[in-house]
């Protein structure tokens, strides 16, 4: 493999300078993600804090559907492999088989979304609303944050297919699915804490 | 930023052989199985109760940065080469700020808790 200048797949450049400018640019959107895992470290805290805090409402063992869990991991975890044969088929600039693998991405993304609008709203429904409790106010705090974080990476998706599209995979188009990959895979990272502190303990509870 | 000089499909600019997309694809197969791997362990563990309380907490705790480190090897690229330490130094750098801010405030909070509730 050729030398790696930066985080996520590294494309093959014609021109020395394109290297340089993927380099920079792909640097300076990794630390905005670590800034925002450290957003997320501190929600996580705050949830670790406040997780016996039930103030008479139900507790996480009452609530947890673990197969809705479970569900959700493998889902976004498999977004993230068909995200990564996307960026292969970018690396060989095969647009078609980007474009359709990035669709598959998307409606996994979808799905994943889905799942977590069901399990909100079966919450909601079981009169376990964010105002019930500390407990509850931490939890929708940090689950619906990497909701939104899915939310913006499908509609970054549905925007770079339209790119494709239209641009081809042009070397601005190229450059942003860089970035837009690493975000997506950052969404699996976090979601890898979220199952380990918030599910998993309250199932054998 | 346009430039039409970079055609898309075709390839004839692209002069990486496909062993080297090969190699690509088989690395992110591996981050799949190895991370499909650890998180049914982690489930199993706990749905089927075989291991509780702070031991169960322990493991899947290791599990969960096995895979973190995993996902950033096999899907994020990152490793230990020597070629690009910037992106590394900035995650360690990360991790020691999470470990004082996160330590910190449930130390703070736990500190709290047991003077005030206890």
């Amino acid at each position: 493999m050729s030398e790696r200048q930066h985080p996520g797949i590294n494309l093959t450049h014609a021109r020395p300078q394109d290297a340089r400018h993927a380099e920079v640019t792909v640097f300076g959107f990794w630390t905005f993600l670590m800034s925002d895992a450290i957003l997320f470290a501190l929600l996580f805290a705050t949830y670790a804090s406040m997780v016996s805090r039930t103030a008479g409402g139900p507790s996480g063992a009452e609530l947890f559907d673990i197969g809705n869990a479970f569900l959700e991991t493998i889902v976004l975890l498999l977004s993230s492999f068909t995200f990564g044969m996307a960026a292969v088929a970018l690396k060989e600039g095969r647009q078609r088989a980007a474009s359709l693998w990035l669709v598959v991405t998307l409606l996994l993304g979808l799905g994943f979304l889905g799942l977590e609008l069901r399990e909100f709203s079966s919450l909601i429904t079981q009169g376990a609303t964010p105002q019930t409790s500390g407990f509850l106010s931490s939890f929708f705090v940090l689950l619906s944050l990497h909701g939104l974080h899915a939310l913006v990476g499908c509609i970054w998706i549905g925007v770079m297919l339209a790119q494709i599209a239209i641009f081809g995979l042009s070397r601005p188009v190229r450059s942003r699915l860089l970035r837009l990959g690493l975000f997506w895979h950052f969404l699996d990272l976090v979601w890898i804490v979220i199952f380990t502190l918030v599910y998993l303990p309250v199932v054998s509870a | 930023m346009s430039g039409p000089w970079e055609g898309n499909a075709g390839g004839h600019n692209l002069p990486q052989p496909n062993a080297e997309a090969r190699q690509e694809r088989a690395a992110y197969l591996w981050g799949l199985s190895l991370a499909l791997l650890l998180t049914a362990a982690a489930f199993g563990l706990a749905v089927f109760k075989i291991l509780a309380g702070p031991a169960l907490l322990a493991v899947i705790g290791l599990l969960a940065v096995i895979q973190v480190v995993v996902q950033f090897r096999f899907f994020l690229h990152i490793d230990l080469s020597k070629s690009k330490r910037e992106d590394l130094q900035l995650i360690l750098f990360t991790g020691l700020l999470i470990l004082i801010m996160v330590g910190g405030s449930l130390w703070i909070l736990g500190n709290l808790d047991q003077r005030m509730m206890g």
